[in-house]
């Protein structure tokens, strides 16, 4: 009789009280998601809705200055054309930064990967990040040492050619971008180097089976195989090299200014915080676009 | 299509000589398998061949070429590996004229030969898939047409089928030997299953730590093992040792045991070899060979029954028989083994 009842109840799926009741899965799919989100909203949007809004005032509400809202801080590249100049060069600083990254960077990593094996290979990836744990300012000011007139650089020449003039490229565009790429090329080793990683040797070897020379298999197999990583890394480099304003200011002198160093200069010196943020979130948008073109010409090309 | 020949090639890593002394002749159109035990150096010689490893020594010949300097892209291979190795981010057709480009061959004409390939391996019509979309069978099958589209002048392939499970890889290996044929590609495959070494080729090898022990057709170098290890790795085998009297081999327990092999002189220590299949047991008008024995254990296997078996002086022994009169014998019996002088193999250690 009890059997029966009981056998009753779980075929009709009663629930024993005692048993707890799975919560709704809306309630653990949003509590498992809440820390990156959480985490996302205070560290990437609220900073940003705070520069956006700075964008939209007539001046920075810290002043006396009544603030009011405003749409004449993204006139700024009308009102003011050499703004145009300044972009545009920024724009191929960090073009060049990144195709000389690219490049270096690809072939470093493919050396580390098809020359070198185990602790080699550490202790090789190890020294290639040197670079990065140093500090920016210490890397920068260095360059100076080596570029500048009778720096480092002059002297080597004048050892050989004591005749020679000076080869100094300080304060020059040539200047900035390779301290540039100097500081950056250790994102494109890294994500070329992962990228690379995952070949199989046996990849190489049935192309090279099949009658391809090095270069063949290097932009045949090598580079389209490991696209992913060099897009990740041109879209970590470019980014930031755009809107960097250390390497400028200090390798470029009176050359380097740009997007970078005039934001910078719109919070530091001027103090003219709407303004920065909306040549922050100018640039922003510019970038946004050329990703967005570049992909769907990737796209475009790969499903053709 | 040409035939391939190895003249003494060694190689050593570090102090370890990985293959000594090789030499030998893959003869035009034929297939030949290398067989023996893992690290016995049947990878690095296919690689030497292909031109992956340079041999410390020796000379590598591709038809009238001596290729021993010739870099791999330049020696016209074809080459199957165990991982597939296909391009990923390519298409099946492209996959199959990668080779075909790098030859020149382009546009119409190239398109010919990929599908001619594809139909070879009976995969027409996947040209425009990726090798994501194929099982492991497809692909190691577009590998092949891929390795074959090229007109290679020898095919070599590493344990090929090794990825695949079993009933596709029996498969594959009709289709290999079907292919095989239908080119007349002269083919060098590396295994160490030696029943597909048996099944596919004319020639099978076996090696042993960095030596060629045999070499010659499947039945030759089964029937008639020159070495202990050769009888030893292919298939299985029952050793007798004794010394030479009077034409007969005299075991240590006595028993007298004729061999159709040629024997060293009187007084000199000898190893016969046996296989399983080749003993019986004992009738009335059965060979002159025979020793009894006590089995030890029995293992039924459907069509062949394995007995395992000692003699009174602890020597085991392997009987294989045809489950054909529906007697099996039982653990414990004690019975009267006999074989064939013809059948006993006088083997080098
Ligand atoms: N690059 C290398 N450096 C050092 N030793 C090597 C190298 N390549 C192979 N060997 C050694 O050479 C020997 C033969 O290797 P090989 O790969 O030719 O064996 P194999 O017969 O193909 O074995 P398997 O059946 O396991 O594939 C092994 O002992 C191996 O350890
Ligand atoms: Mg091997």
């Amino acid at each position: 009789m009890q059997n029966d009842q009981l056998a009753l109840a779980q075929t009709r799926g009663s629930v024993d009280p005692r048993v707890k009741r799975p919560l709704p899965a809306w309630v653990s799919t949003t509590a498992l998601l809440l820390p990156t989100y959480g985490w996302l909203t205070l560290a990437v949007f609220l900073p940003l809705l705070t520069m956006l809004g700075f964008s939209f005032m007539s001046a920075t509400p810290m002043g006396k200055t009544p603030v009011e809202f405003t749409l004449k801080q993204y006139r700024a590249f009308i009102d003011q054309p050499y703004l145009l100049r300044i972009g545009f060069n920024s724009l191929m600083m960090g073009f060049w930064t990144t195709l000389f990254c690219a490049i270096l960077g690809f072939l470093a990593a493919v050396a580390l990967v098809r020359a070198t094996v185990g602790k080699a290979r550490e202790a090789l990836l190890v020294l290639i990040l040197l670079p990065f744990w140093t500090n920016g300012l210490v890397r920068v000011f260095s360059w100076t040492m080596v570029l500048r007139e009778n720096g480092f650089l002059d002297n080597i020449l004048h050892m050989v050619a004591p005749d020679a003039g000076s080869i100094s490229i300080l304060y020059t565009r040539y200047a900035v971008v390779l301290g540039l790429v100097h500081g950056y090329l250790p994102y494109m080793i890294l994500t070329c180097y992962i990228a690379l990683v995952t070949i199989d040797d046996a990849i190489i070897e049935a192309a090279a089976s099949l009658g391809a020379r090095w270069w063949t298999i290097l932009y045949k197999i090598l580079i389209p195989m490991a696209a992913p990583g060099l897009i990740s890394g041109a879209v970590l480099i470019f980014i930031p090299v755009i809107g960097s304003f250390m390497e400028p200011r200090i390798l470029g002198g009176r050359v380097g200014v740009t997007m970078g160093t005039v934001i910078e200069d719109q919070f530091t010196q001027a103090f003219n915080w709407p303004l920065g943020a909306s040549l922050s979130f100018t640039l922003l948008a510019v970038v946004l676009a050329i990703f967005a073109t570049f992909s769907g010409v990737l796209r475009g090309r790969t499903a053709g | 299509m040409t035939n391939v020949k190895v003249k003494s090639v060694a190689k050593t890593y570090g102090p370890i000589p990985v293959l000594t002394d090789i030499s030998t002749e893959f003869p035009e159109g034929s297939f030949t398998s290398l067989l023996g035990p893992s690290g016995s150096g049947k990878t690095t010689l296919l690689r030497i061949i292909a031109g992956f490893i340079k041999p410390d020594e020796g000379v590598i010949m591709i038809g009238n070429n001596d290729v021993t300097n010739v870099p791999v892209w330049g020696r016209n291979i074809g080459m199957m590996f165990q991982s597939y190795a296909l391009f990923p981010h390519m298409t099946i057709a492209q996959n199959v004229a990668f080779g075909l480009e790098r030859r020149g061959i382009k546009g119409e004409a190239a398109h010919k030969e990929v599908d001619r390939a594809l139909e070879m391996v009976r995969l027409w019509g996947f040209g425009d898939r990726t090798p994501k979309q194929l099982s492991g069978g497809q692909q190691q099958r577009v590998a092949l047409a891929r390795a074959i589209v090229i007109k290679p002048s020898v095919l070599l392939l590493d344990e090929p089928l090794s990825a695949l499970d079993r009933r596709l890889r029996q498969e594959m290996q009709v289709e290999l030997l079907r292919i095989q044929r239908e080119s007349g590609l002269t083919t060098i495959f590396v295994t160490h299953d030696q029943e597909e070494a048996l099944t596919l080729s004319d020639k099978v090898a076996i090696l042993d730590r960095g030596r060629i022990v045999q070499i010659g057709d499947p039945e030759t170098v089964y029937e008639k093992p020159l070495t202990r290890f050769a009888a030893e790795f292919l298939g299985d085998s029952n050793f007798l040792s004794g010394k030479v009297e009077n034409g007969a081999v005299r075991l240590s327990n006595g028993t007298v045991v004729r061999s159709d092999s040629a024997l060293p002189g009187n007084g000199a220590d000898v190893t016969l070899a046996i296989r399983p299949e080749k003993m019986s047991l004992a009738t009335a008008d059965s060979q002159p060979n025979r020793l009894s024995a006590r089995i030890t254990t029995v293992i039924y296997a459907g069509p062949v029954l394995s007995y395992i078996l000692e003699t009174p002086d602890g020597l085991p022994l392997k009987l294989f028989a045809q489950n054909r009169d529906g007697r099996v014998l039982r653990e414990g019996e004690t019975v009267s083994l006999s074989w064939s002088p013809e059948h006993t193999i006088a083997v080098a250690n």
